[in-house]
């Protein structure tokens, strides 16, 4: 019983470090994402010529802030608008090139660096529109650094939870134990040769929990993976990379070795005295 | 080989032994007798460090055993075998792996452990006694399992405290032979014992103790209890 006890606190604690660590490693692949993708659109006018695109993306180039541009023709956003509504062919009828506007999309190193550069394109005469989807990066920091703060807290409370339950429970196997480890001392059983079991069970209870874990979060993610794919649109965080999930797995069966190796040496060190 | 220079142990203000000197060659049988509180069990656990005296000297083949380091405890304890009256067997284990547990503890492998545990349970004849657990024999056959469990890792010395004290005379006797055929492989035994047949019987060495002092020691020694 205390063995299927110390096995699901530490499940539980590692379900949610799991957890945490996948949501905190996504929120941070969605933000690096948005980062990286252009963020300021500028939708051209009809009727824009070669020359002009070609002027704005020359004095774009000149302007340190900018990293990348990338001209997208009204063809390639026909292919865009038809690759994103292939499943719904009422939507694809009516839509021609011409009724959709060229468009280029501009990088900067730094989200601050967005609104200067929408300025400028702005006052372009050949822009109709320009968009900024910066608030969607300043909401992404902010829930990335709330996941942080809050998955941190949790999972530390819980490993602290975890390492006194395993310290209670090998306290308890060793009073219970204790005519045992008397006979042992009396036949001359070196300190380490008693000490060791109670180690080892400790480290194992972490380990079963960390693994078990690990299989739960790893299923329920494959499981899901088809309906958070169409949630997340164009962020290509799914499937997870199995390289990824194995480090997760070591990382794990690491912490689980330090929770219960720590939680069970505590618990030798105050209630088995040889 | 043991040797005890005026040993004395205090408990608060209880004197267990009192300036205690006696020695104890290789090979010897001998019983300390006395009545309760005399100070037998703590000169025996003294022999196993399980209490240190409060001054003298006690020494073990060459080594001073009050002065030795708490990681060499163990190596002291795997030279002395003990059995007690109250067995001290491990009710989870059945007869087999209580033996062998002195094996593990002194670090053989398991085909060691298989053929020396087979040898000793033969040897004190409760080899078919070998899968039953402590709870399911008799107080003669858990006593054998004791002394098998002593004797397995071939100890040089035998410390016995009161090991026919809850056994019939007719058990008893049987545990005696068992130790006497052991004493004579050269194995030191040390006896404590109330029982006055058995030590009048075997006409070995005894010690008597009283108020935890060495009131006789004599060679072929009777036990008069008055």
């Amino acid at each position: 019983m205390q063995a299927i006890a110390a096995s699901m606190v530490m499940f539980i604690t590692f379900l949610a470090l799991l957890t945490f660590i996948l949501v905190a490693a996504g929120s941070e692949t969605s933000l690096k994402y948005f980062e990286s993708k252009p963020q300021v659109i500028a939708f051209f006018k009809e009727g824009t010529t070669d020359a002009d695109i070609s002027a704005i993306k020359n004095a774009l180039s000149q302007e340190p802030r900018v990293t990348k541009t990338k001209y997208v023709s009204k063809e390639e956003a026909l292919k865009i608008y038809r690759e994103k509504n292939r499943s719904d062919p009422a939507l694809l009828e009516l839509v021609t090139a011409s009724i959709l506007p060229a468009s280029l999309e501009i990088s900067t190193n730094d989200p601050k660096d967005l609104r200067p550069v929408a300025e400028i394109l702005k006052k372009e005469p050949a822009v109709s529109e320009v968009i900024v989807p910066e608030d969607v990066v300043a909401t992404l920091t902010s829930v990335t650094r709330i996941i942080r703060i809050v998955g941190s807290a949790i999972v530390g409370f819980l490993m602290i939870f975890a390492t006194l339950v395993i310290v209670m429970i090998i306290g308890f196997k060793i009073r219970l134990k204790r005519n045992e480890i008397e006979i042992m001392r009396l036949l001359g059983a070196s300190p380490s040769f008693i000490r060791n079991p109670f180690l080892c069970e400790g480290i194992f209870y972490g380990m079963a929990g960390a693994f078990c874990a690990w299989i739960v979060v790893y299923a329920l993610l494959w499981y899901f993976t088809p309906f958070l794919q169409g949630y997340l649109g164009e962020v290509k965080l799914l499937p997870v990379n199995p390289l990824f999930m194995l480090l997760m797995l070591l990382c794990a069966l690491f912490a689980a070795c330090i929770v219960g190796g720590l939680g069970s040496f505590s618990a030798v060190r105050r209630y088995l005295k040889i | 080989m043991i040797l005890f220079e005026s040993v004395s142990k205090k408990f608060a203000s209880t004197t267990a032994l009192d300036d205690i000197s006696l020695e104890i060659k290789q090979g010897e049988f001998v019983f300390i007798v006395g009545p309760s509180g005399a100070g037998k069990s703590t000169l025996l656990r003294i022999l196993t460090r399980e209490t240190v005296p409060s001054s003298g000297i006690i020494k073990v083949g060459d080594k001073d055993i009050t002065k030795i380091k708490d990681q060499d405890i163990p190596l002291l304890r795997r030279k002395i075998g003990v059995v007690f009256q109250d067995f001290k067997l491990l009710d989870d284990r059945t007869v087999f792996e209580n033996v062998a547990l002195t094996l593990e503890v002194l670090g053989k492998n398991d085909g060691e452990i298989a053929k020396q545990v087979e040898h000793i349970l033969k040897l004190v004849e409760i080899w078919d006694r070998k899968n039953l657990f402590p709870r399911q024999l008799s107080g003669g056959e858990a006593q054998r399992t004791v002394i098998a469990r002593a004797i397995v890792g071939k100890p040089d010395i035998l410390l016995a405290d009161e090991p026919t004290g809850d056994l019939d005379p007719k058990t008893a006797w049987g545990v005696i032979q068992l130790l006497n055929e052991i004493n004579s492989w050269g194995t030191t035994i040390i006896m404590a014992t109330h029982n006055q047949e058995i030590v009048n019987t075997l006409k070995r060495r005894v010690i008597i103790l009283k108020k935890g002092k060495i009131s006789s020691d004599s060679k072929e020694g009777k036990y008069e209890i008055h």
